[in-house]
């Protein structure tokens, strides 16, 4: 099917001459998500192979690097709570156990779905304005089908926030000054709390955990779930890209007191 | 305040038309029906416009206004610039009859092919009881008024023609959800609308509800839910495993 008989050009459509005629800064939103997302990825690659500041004070693990499960983190005593298991190579990140995953339920989100399908393969750019590709199958084949796994890099994220909710709470305890409580804790907190809200505000789990039902009333408890989960939900957009940012802050916090170049100011203890 | 508006209206039919341009008084409050109506009082008596209650309640005066799907009578004036030109259109998804006018028949063709409210065989009459908490998701599809604006922005039929046959649209979508989360609807919904409807199309990118001026999150609400009942039946071997351990069917599980 060629271009003029295609879209808004089909025979028997409003012949407009234009293929859109929308005069607001439609390109501005794709745009930006295109630059933030870029950002992300690309501090992410960069800090994930780094394999260097990534626990500090002995106490705050990055979230890039938990669980940290390589036997490259033993230059850091303190940082593998799960044990050291797999190879220290340059190209196998630290928490290689939890990363593929960490990605896979960011890039199977419904919402980072609808970021990158307008802003990477504007399909469309935005509403309204004609998408660039002469075919369209949508997520019907191979390999976009493959979205329909998201329930399970779900699962598997859930078990990573337990992870980061665990290294956020043993940070309070320095090896040696016991218990204490520093501007890092509130840093490791906070993301976590994010990071919670981000993955319980998941599509699939409003639905796993009671949208899939016919008959609310027959299960109060899981209805009163899925409506604290559809409250989240509406906002799951915002939680995605806040996380965004409090991971590379949370990193970036950790990478300056571990390389000196910031101290940890301790409120308590 | 009285003011002039200038406006550029699609004038033509299914064999060509073209942008006219169009000086119309406007007073301040009024919407783009009725810059619309006036001009059609005033110098075009022949302009063809859909409209019925000037309320966004029928859902007859879907347009496009500078490029945006939209209805003509919920556009207020004063969202513009009083020297910005608007430039109105039909909806460009659908065949031109003539000047705003659209052919919507896909629409009903579409609603025809979804089979309606399916009860249990041994329901009676009078029979029917549901509580408040199982009715209230679908509720909210029924603020439908069906302009069509979003079968007209979403992009799978927008830019691809060639994807009617197999594709329901989002407004057709959402009725088939509405039916599959009704609690005495028994058909094999989830079938249904991968196979028949074309679910497997949608890619989530959410212009049906931008658009949507009864506010619906049809993709939230209903298409996401959908392909989670689809990812249920056809992709999650935790679920299928279940189901065949517990001899319960699909619409058995979600009781």
């Amino acid at each position: 099917m060629t271009a003029a008989t295609r879209g808004v050009e089909a025979p028997g459509r409003a012949e407009v001459g234009a293929r859109t005629l929308r005069t607001d800064r439609w390109w501005l939103p794709p745009a930006a998500t295109t630059v933030g997302l870029l950002i992300f990825v690309v501090y992410a690659t960069v800090r994930a192979f780094q394999q260097q500041y990534f626990f500090a004070d002995e106490r705050y693990l990055t979230p890039f690097y938990s669980p940290c499960v390589s036997l490259g983190c033993a230059s850091e005593p303190g940082s593998a709570h799960f044990g050291m298991f797999l190879p220290d190579h340059p190209l196998l990140p630290y928490a290689a156990i939890s990363l593929p995953f960490l990605l896979a339920f960011r890039l199977t989100c419904y919402y980072y779905r609808k970021a990158y399908y307008r802003s990477f393969w504007l399909a469309p750019a935005a509403c309204a304005v004609p998408e660039p590709h002469a075919t369209y199958t949508g997520e019907t084949r191979f390999p976009l089908i493959l979205q329909n796994v998201h329930r399970y890099v779900f699962y598997i994220a859930v078990i990573v926030s337990v992870i980061n909710t665990y290294d956020a709470i043993v940070a309070f305890r320095h090896p040696t000054d016991g218990f204490v409580v520093g501007i890092g804790n509130l840093v490791l907190l906070v993301n976590v709390v994010l990071l919670w809200c981000y993955t319980l505000s998941c599509h699939s789990c409003r639905h796993v955990m009671g949208g899939r039902l016919a008959h609310f009333s027959k299960h109060p408890v899981r209805y009163r779930i899925w409506t604290w989960i559809s409250a989240l939900n509406t906002r799951h957009a915002t939680f995605a890209w806040i996380t965004l940012g409090t991971l590379v802050a949370t990193d970036l916090y950790v990478l300056l007191v571990a390389s000196g170049t910031i101290t940890d100011l301790r409120l308590v203890g | 305040m009285t003011y002039t508006a200038r406006l550029r209206v699609w004038r033509g039919d299914a064999a060509g038309g073209a942008l006219t341009d169009y000086e119309v008084d406007a007073n301040e409050g009024e919407v783009v029906l009725d810059i619309l109506h006036r001009l059609q009082a005033t110098q075009t008596p022949d302009l063809a416009v859909r409209w019925n209650c000037k309320a966004g309640k029928c859902g007859s005066c879907s347009a496009e206004i500078n490029g945006r799907p939209r209805l003509l009578c919920m556009t207020r004036m004063s969202v513009f610039e009083p020297g910005e030109v608007l430039t109105v259109t039909p909806m460009r998804t659908f065949p031109v009859i003539r000047d705003l006018v659209t052919d919507v028949s896909f629409n009903y063709a579409k609603a025809r092919e979804i089979p309606s409210f399916t009860p249990p065989p041994d329901l009676g009459p009078g029979e029917y009881r549901m509580k408040q908490a199982d009715v209230g998701r679908s509720q909210e599809f029924r603020k439908c008024i069906e302009c069509f604006l979003c079968q007209d922005t979403c992009h799978v039929v927008r830019d691809h023609e060639e994807n009617k046959p197999a594709f329901a649209g989002p407004r057709y979508l959402m009725r088939v959800a509405e039916l599959e989360m009704h609690p005495l609807d028994v058909a094999d919904r989830v079938a249904e609308v991968q196979d028949e409807h074309g679910l497997g199309l949608c890619n989530i990118t959410k212009c049906c509800t931008d658009v949507c001026p009864e506010g619906i999150k049809i993709t939230d609400n209903a298409l996401i839910p959908m392909k989670e009942r689809v990812a249920d039946d056809r992709y999650d071997p935790l679920v299928w495993l279940g189901r065949t351990i517990l001899r319960r069917g699909s619409r058995q599980a979600r009781e």
